[in-house]
């Protein structure tokens, strides 16, 4: 069979409009790291159990290793680089940073996108809440106590503002 | 290995005419590929073997939840996290949301779908047991047509299907029949979130007066396929009041209609034993 041929993906990313031409079944990860040097995402496993490349996909958490580009074509996607804005950290990242939520950082992308849509979505999470939002990001560093703090701390500090 | 990109190609149909034409031209060709969780895996892994697909993603008539009276009628590409949302699934079919919860994490789930689940073939899947209990039925679409088949005689063996090389999973649907009856759905596995099952039960009973007298028990990862154990049910339904005895009559019986292995997830033995257990938890919290 010959080759197939690329095609034109065009998207917004961070809120920026983009087009690249990739292979139809070419990975959002790689995409997004090495066509738009996003690096930020991280590829833990490539098969979509550690959640280190999570980004929000139309406001929704996908692993970008699972996701082929062509399905971002006239999406709006959110990767780790466009969650604060400017120098300004979001209340996830500040609790992180203040929290000891992050060590050697490979997951904290996919960590930080994953509380960052849980609390979208649910603002006042339980413990249990917080557990089951984060269960697809491993963690290899902290053991997810700090991790877990860190997503309580920024519940509390929304609430404060 | 990793997979040759360019080798791969993906088309984007506008339409189910021109998704289901295309299946009908060139028959076995075109794999559909609908949120990727299952393809993407094997592709990056060198594995996936099909070189063309036909992304249904977005194709309207797959998606949504629509009830009549009889039935629920849910799109083939009705995600696990729009199953979790759903009140109507929440209200009736809770077994299936509970399967939707306990089925990879939340970024699996809102990309992996029931028809993709069926499509895929896992014996090991967590949805089906609950499909099967709620005697569910699966419409296959092609350009000659469509067809409802029930879901318990769907699978023939090991990833095989009663699904023709041109047809394509496009509506799973329900009766709205399970109100009043006892459920019970439990995977048992390695860790609660993203672990596959080692064994995975679903449940659901009508009692009268403390007897069974209706009953569904449907397994997965204890054989080729998902599997319902009719000769277990048919026994519960014909007996009494639910004695130790019957219950360990009903654990010999649903041994021998699951045929559990060896793998690198546990253990034939384990299996069988954790499969006997869970029925025995189901039956006792039904009675």
């Amino acid at each position: 069979m010959s080759d197939a041929a690329k095609v034109r993906i065009a998207f917004r990313v961070n809120g920026h409009e983009v087009a690249v031409d990739a292979w139809p079944m070419a990975r959002l990860l790689d995409v997004l790291r090495k066509e738009l040097r996003l690096t930020g995402t991280k590829e833990g496993c490539g098969e979509g159990e550690c959640g280190a490349c999570a980004v929000l996909l139309d406001g929704a958490l996908v692993n970008s290793c699972l996701v082929p580009a062509v399905h971002a074509d006239g999406a709006s996607v959110t990767t780790i680089e466009g969650v604060a804005q400017g120098d300004d950290l979001s209340a996830v990242q500040q609790a992180f940073l203040e929290h000891g939520g992050a060590q050697c950082g490979i997951c904290t992308p996919g960590m930080v996108l994953a509380a960052v849509n849980l609390l979208a979505r649910n603002p006042n999470p339980t413990e249990a809440d917080i557990r089951a939002g984060l269960a697809g990001n491993l963690c290899r560093c902290t053991g997810y106590m700090k991790i877990f703090e860190s997503v309580i701390a920024a519940c509390k500090q929304k609430g404060d503002r | 290995m990793r997979a040759y990109l360019p080798k791969y190609e993906m088309v984007t149909p506008r339409n189910m005419e021109e998704a289901l034409a295309r299946m009908s031209a060139e028959p076995g060709i075109w794999r559909p590929f609908a949120g990727g969780t299952d393809l993407m895996v094997l592709l990056d892994a060198g594995k996936l073997a099909q070189r063309k697909f036909l992304s249904i993603w977005k194709l309207p008539e797959l998606h949504g939840i629509a009830g009549t009276r009889e039935h629920l009628t849910l799109g083939a590409l009705t995600t696990y996290t729009e199953v979790q949302r759903s009140e109507t699934l929440q209200q009736e079919f809770p077994l299936l949301c509970r399967a939707a919860a306990e089925t990879g994490s939340v970024a699996t789930q809102n990309r992996g779908t029931l028809g993709g689940n069926i499509a895929n073939a896992s014996p090991a899947a967590d949805s089906p047991p609950a499909l099967l209990v709620y005697d569910a039925e699966l419409e296959l679409v092609s350009a000659r047509g469509a067809r409802w088949v029930p879901y318990a005689q769907f699978h023939k063996g090991y990833k095989q299907m009663d699904l023709a090389p041109d047809e394509l999973i496009a509506r799973i649907r329900m009766p709205r029949a399970r109100s009043g009856w006892k459920q019970y759905y439990r995977k048992v596995g390695t860790r609660s979130a993203q672990a596959i099952s080692k064994v995975c039960f679903a449940g659901a009973a009508r009692m009268e007066n403390r007897h069974i007298a209706d009953v569904r028990i449907a397994l997965g990862s204890v054989a080729p396929t998902v599997v319902r154990c009719m000769k277990t049910e048919e026994f519960l339904c014909a007996t009494g009041a639910l004695t130790p005895a019957v219950v360990t009559r009903a654990q010999e019986i649903l041994s021998g209609e699951i045929a559990p292995i060896d793998d690198f997830r546990s253990t034939a033995n384990y299996r069988r034993r954790v499969a006997q257990n869970l029925l025995e938890e189901f039956l006792l919290s039904s009675g």
